[in-house]
């Protein structure tokens, strides 16, 4: 979900209204043959291996990363498991000031995810359940702008930004809202376009103004679409590089992604030992929510692009 | 430390405080208007926010990154075409677009038929199995290309012959007696992309199989029993009943991947940023703003990206008209 993976869903949620729930499972019920599994096996293990060579020379002290491979724990493995170690974690928070990072991280992304979701709520209950002119042009302007990239920004608003004087987290958190907004209200739009309209009718006739429509009924129910939108655009700020060099830069305020990048892997003196462990810490907390959230995440995008 | 703690928490309260204040104002000024008035301006009050934020930060942007590439590298005097002739008849320049488009053939194609390639496999095995030979698969979308950088450096590394490999191709490679080789920097035929592009793959291919997967289940099995009782094999079955019915997601697939392809710097930047003729587009923008300070020649950059993209923007807004008509 680096930077790469914002457009990912892009383009991929498409209206939700259409998956064939019903349908019963595939042609194939569990006949995988030998060579199936021997593929798939082969697959997951190329897939697996990198990540688990990261996360074992994590643990291993520095002469013994930089003089011999991962994998030879495993021919001598009581020799080289007793010299394992978390010194290497310390030291890369400490050191190299990830344990500032990781807190830039968090301060980065929560309000990064949490306002451009209200935001898009809002503009979405508008276009699903609000008559106004040009409602069609004016969302159609919103699936044309889904894959401008993000570049056009930066030149024109780092000289915005000077000329108001505008620093700090303020700077990412506002670029975030701007090039999350398209496609959070077409997430949030197409979602709520499947809500049931007579629900939301009813409530109108017993009183309820738009505003108590929009968090009593509509919010709730859009929790599905809310929840994938949100690992959405959390994963992305996270892991986001690009914006956070360019509004924010090496520093006090630097986020975890740009502190690994210029304390670790810039250096040319750190041993594998701390940029294995810098890199692992910059993964744990994405990796922690995409497999807790995985059903919600894969939801948001299947229900989306099925029809395609 | 502590410090730090306490002021981030009060700026992120800050900040989601004065989001959720924005709308009560918004939400009081409309219900201050007289009866009629209220219900015609509320609607605009909801979506002012959103387009505020995308004028801001999309649309008035676009505008002015046009005309800051035909201004020179501080923006103050109009250059004219200089920019882009200056880019374009460089060579290096060229070289970074050869990349550039290497990366758009190969990496969408790739993505596509290794995700159908998986997806078809894991459908036919248990669900557990299924299930966890897909998570597997899909893991390294949530790590960042940083974190994959330091992945992928690692496996990649290179040391002088007849000193012990770390990198594990290179001690592949050594196990069977050749010389290990400097990968990023084997620049003949462009093969030092290559290896950066498998590390795109590997980080895209689970997107590319979930959304295809679940394509597939949602084929009606009807067909593929009617195809079956017409006596076809399970190869023509795929192709010419399965893949037609999943083809709108594997466009999806394939313009996301591409987009994305296009606008690629995080993985270049961390591994190479460039250097040993691997530079891309984003990478060439970002170099040109700031470590040349040039942003003519950055803008000029972009506004070639945006004039690449408009042919897939077109083909999006006329999909999703069509969708929305089929209702």
């Amino acid at each position: 979900m680096s930077s790469s993976t914002q457009t990912v869903a892009g383009v991929a949620t498409a209206t939700p209204r259409t998956a064939r729930r019903g349908a019963p499972k595939g042609g194939n019920p569990a006949n995988a043959g030998w060579l199936t599994r021997l593929v798939l096996a082969v697959v997951c293990f190329l897939w697996v291996v990198p990540t688990f060579g990261l996360l074992v020379t994590s643990f291993r002290p520095l002469d013994d990363a930089n003089n011999t491979g991962w994998w030879t724990i495993f021919a001598h493995p009581i020799n080289y498991l007793q010299n394992f170690t978390f010194s290497n974690y310390t030291d890369a928070l400490q050191q190299a000031h990830l344990n500032i990072a990781f807190i830039n991280s968090i301060a980065i992304a929560l309000p990064a995810t949490f306002i451009p979701l209200l935001i898009a709520a809002f503009a979405a209950y508008a276009f699903t359940f609000m008559e106004f002119p040009g409602r069609n042009f004016l969302f159609l302007a919103v699936v044309s702008l889904l894959i401008v990239p993000n570049y056009v920004a930066f030149v024109p608003i780092l000289q915005a930004y000077k000329n108001l004087g505008l620093t700090g987290f303020a700077t990412v958190w506002l670029a975030h809202i701007g090039f999350g907004m398209s496609l959070a209200i077409y997430i949030l739009r197409n979602y709520m376009g499947t809500l049931p309209k007579t629900v939301i009718e009813s409530a109108k006739i017993d009183g309820a103004s738009h505003f108590q429509t929009f968090y009593r009924l509509v919010l709730p129910m859009s929790v599905p679409a809310l929840a994938s939108f949100a690992i959405f655009q959390f994963l992305w700020v996270w892991n986001d590089l690009l914006v956070a060099l360019v509004f924010i830069g090496p520093g006090e305020n630097a986020p975890i992604t740009v502190a690994v990048k210029n304390n670790l892997i810039g250096q040319a003196g750190q041993g594998w030992n701390l940029v294995t462990a810098g890199g692992f810490l910059s993964m744990i907390v994405p990796i922690i929510v995409f497999l807790s959230l995985q059903r919600f995440f894969v939801r948001g995008l299947t229900a989306g692009a099925v029809k395609g | 430390m502590g410090a730090k703690i306490v002021t981030t928490i009060i700026t992120v309260l800050i900040g989601v405080g004065a989001a959720l204040a924005l709308y009560w104002v918004l939400n009081k000024i409309a219900e201050l208007l007289p009866g009629r008035w209220e219900g015609r301006v509320k609607p605009f009050l909801y979506i002012l926010p959103a387009y505020a934020a995308i004028t801001f930060y999309l649309i008035y942007p676009a505008i002015r990154t046009v005309f800051y590439s035909f201004k020179d590298a501080s923006s103050t005097n109009w250059v004219g075409w200089q920019n882009y002739h200056d880019l374009l008849t460089q060579h290096t320049f060229q070289q970074t677009l050869i990349n550039t488009l290497l990366w758009m053939l190969i990496v969408p194609v790739v993505t596509v038929a290794l995700g159908l390639g998986v997806a078809v496999l894991a459908d036919r095995l248990t669900a557990r199995g299924e299930s966890t030979a897909k998570t597997l698969v899909f893991m390294p979308m949530a790590i960042s290309f940083v974190g994959a950088g330091t992945i992928w450096r690692f496996i990649y590394a290179y040391r002088p012959e007849g000193q012990p490999q770390v990198g594990i191709q290179n001690a592949i490679v050594t196990a069977f007696g050749g010389s290990p080789i400097p990968w990023l920097e084997q620049s003949q035929f462009h093969i030092n992309s290559l290896f950066l592009m498998i590390m795109l793959l590997w980080a895209q291919v689970g997107f590319s199989m979930v959304l295809l997967s679940a394509a597939i289940k949602g084929v009606p099995v009807d067909t593929l029993e009617a195809a079956r009782i017409d006596g076809a094999n399970e190869r023509q079955i795929f192709f010419s009943v399965v893949v037609p019915q999943i083809w709108g997601t594997i466009m999806t697939v394939f313009v996301t991947t591409l987009i994305s392809v296009m606008k690629i710097f995080d993985i270049v930047y961390v591994m190479t940023n460039g250097n040993f003729n691997t530079n891309v587009l984003g990478n060439e923008f970002f170099n040109q703003l700031f470590t040349n300070f040039n942003n003519g020649a950055a803008s000029a950059i972009v506004a070639m990206l945006m004039l690449a993209t408009i042919p897939i923007m077109a083909y999006q807004v006329r999909h999703f008209r069509h969708e929305e008509a089929m209702g």
